[in-house]
């Protein structure tokens, strides 16, 4: 059961960030179910200088998430080396919250391990998920 | 991703106002706040901060409690209780104060409504409601002419926050609303049902609180959602409530006022009246204190570089801690991240001194703001 609140080609991991895999280079983000949990975005903190110098284990911590009335802690869904962070949420923070899939990605890793990536939820394992948790 | 505050779960123990099957019919948020069912937004947190801002927002705060205190001993009882002087008050006043333990420390604040001769109502916190009746009670033990009573349960409460909340209410009582006063109040009807209209609130912004039976609040809250509409008026939850009071540079109670702290290192000198004649719960502590000097301050704080400041991050200077913050967040008026704090004696208070705010271990550079941050434009 895909649905545009949980696109079938992405993977979720239990924290609630989404991984899509294009080649070696998963794009990261959070999903939209985590979106309308926080609330309006605010600021990001995310580790914006550190591309072609840093590398994340799965389930490490890359970065804060602010939003009006949280402080939340992002996690690598999958190990790999950072590629790049999206410099638009710099600025346009909101991003987060209008394209939680699209303008709202956060990082890019050249993955390790592709699969790590069978350890994590599909669309419709994600589904359940959050409706059992919420 | 882990939210280290994240929204209470529901649970059946929670109390809930008149309001809830509204809030849920709107499609609210609800959260636990003070043992309380509540919501925290509606539309969006920065929306409804907006519409508070710009139009008007309506805020339930059934939550809160009431009680009654009446009778010809009822203004020596008060004026006991709190360091503010109530004997100021004529009919139809309000008075902002604190009740104080001997130490000084604050038990609670809130609000003294003179409604009459000898009539008052104490409206305080919903977290400390319990025990704020408990001290009314010990403290009333013994005293002749007085009666106690907790209208919490039976009271509603809602507020109408905004620059256009009197053009919104006008239309729907006779009261004229000009004619009250800021922290003042009529007693009188909102589309029939009555009321005590006060002119009163928690966001910097001009506004009523109407107070009426529990069991009519309802109705109200449909009443001023409907006549709102045309005038971009919104629900706002506890959020907004939030965001626009910390902007207000208002103190919540729980975090720049606990019993560790006084009224005086909270910045409300302005509503201790050491001279007032009575010798009040906490006096003797309060005079002390300012012979001494104060023990700490609260200042706000402005981040000059980008990061989100929140309670309890450590406030430095010079990699010395100087005290923490009891409040923080981005300011969506002002569009700046911003905070209250304590900083101990001895440390930087003056506005435009360089300050960190620790965020996660990192200092952040930040300056010491004067309060409030912000201040509605008087018309």
């Amino acid at each position: 059961m895909a649905t545009d609140d949980q696109p079938a080609n992405l993977k979720f991991a239990p924290t609630h960030e989404w991984v899509r895999l294009d080649g070696e280079i998963a794009t990261i983000g959070i999903s939209h179910f985590a979106q309308e949990e926080l609330g309006d975005v605010v600021f990001l903190d995310l580790p914006w200088d550190d591309a072609g110098e840093r590398a994340f284990q799965a389930g490490s911590h890359f970065g804060d998430v602010e939003s009006v009335k949280a402080t939340s802690e992002l996690f690598a869904p999958v190990s790999g080396a950072l590629v790049s962070v999206n410099e638009a949420l710099r600025d346009q923070p909101e991003l987060v919250n209008r394209s939680p899939y699209g303008d709202g990605w956060m990082l890019t890793l050249r993955v390790s391990d592709p699969a790590e990536l069978d350890k994590l939820m599909d669309a419709d394992a994600y589904a359940a998920f959050t409706n059992e948790s919420h | 991703m882990s939210a280290d505050s994240a929204a209470g779960t529901s649970s059946a123990s929670l109390l809930r106002t008149p309001l809830y099957e509204r809030h849920r019919a709107l499609g609210a948020r609800l959260v636990e706040f003070s043992g309380w069912e509540m919501p925290v937004q509606y539309s969006g947190i920065l929306d409804e901060h907006r519409a508070v801002r710009e139009r008007a927002g309506l805020f339930d705060v059934c939550h809160m409690g009431e009680f009654r205190v009446e009778g010809d001993g009822a203004l020596d009882f008060l004026q006991r209780l709190v360091p503010n002087n109530v004997a100021r008050l004529a009919d139809n006043q309000a008075l902002y104060s604190q009740i104080l333990r001997p130490d000084g420390g604050t038990l609670d604040d809130l609000i003294i409504y003179r409604l009459g001769e000898g009539r008052y109502m104490v409206v305080v916190n919903a977290g400390t409601m319990q025990k704020d009746w408990a001290w009314f009670s010990e403290h009333a033990a013994g005293a002749d002419e007085l009666t106690l009573t907790n209208v919490s349960a039976e009271t509603g409460l809602i507020a109408l926050q905004g620059p256009r909340a009197l053009a919104i209410l006008q239309p729907l009582t006779e009261t004229p609303l000009a004619d009250i006063a800021y922290y003042h109040c009529q007693p009188g009807a909102v589309v029939g049902i009555p009321c005590i209209i006060s002119r009163t609130g928690y966001t910097g912004e001009d506004g009523f609180e109407l107070y009426c039976a529990a069991e009519q609040v309802g109705v109200l809250w449909d009443a001023l959602l409907d006549a709102g509409k045309a005038e971009g008026l919104l629900p706002a939850g506890l959020g907004a409530r939030d965001t626009l009071r910390l902007e207000a540079g208002y103190c919540l109670y729980g975090h720049e006022l606990t019993e560790e702290i006084t009224p005086l290192e909270a910045g409300l000198g302005w509503t201790v009246k050491l001279d007032k004649g009575v010798d009040f719960i906490g006096r003797d502590a309060l005079v002390a204190e300012k012979a001494q000097g104060l023990r700490r301050k609260l200042v706000g704080v402005e981040l000059t570089e980008r990061g989100v400041p929140r309670a309890e991050y450590p406030i430095t200077q010079q990699g010395q801690t100087l005290g923490a913050l009891t409040s923080g967040g981005m300011a969506p008026t002002l569009g700046k991240p911003i905070g209250m704090g304590y900083i101990t004696s001895g440390g930087e208070t003056t506005p435009g001194a360089s300050v960190a705010i620790e965020i996660r271990g990192k200092p952040v550079s930040a300056v010491i703001a004067p309060l409030p941050f912000y201040k509605r434009p008087r018309s």
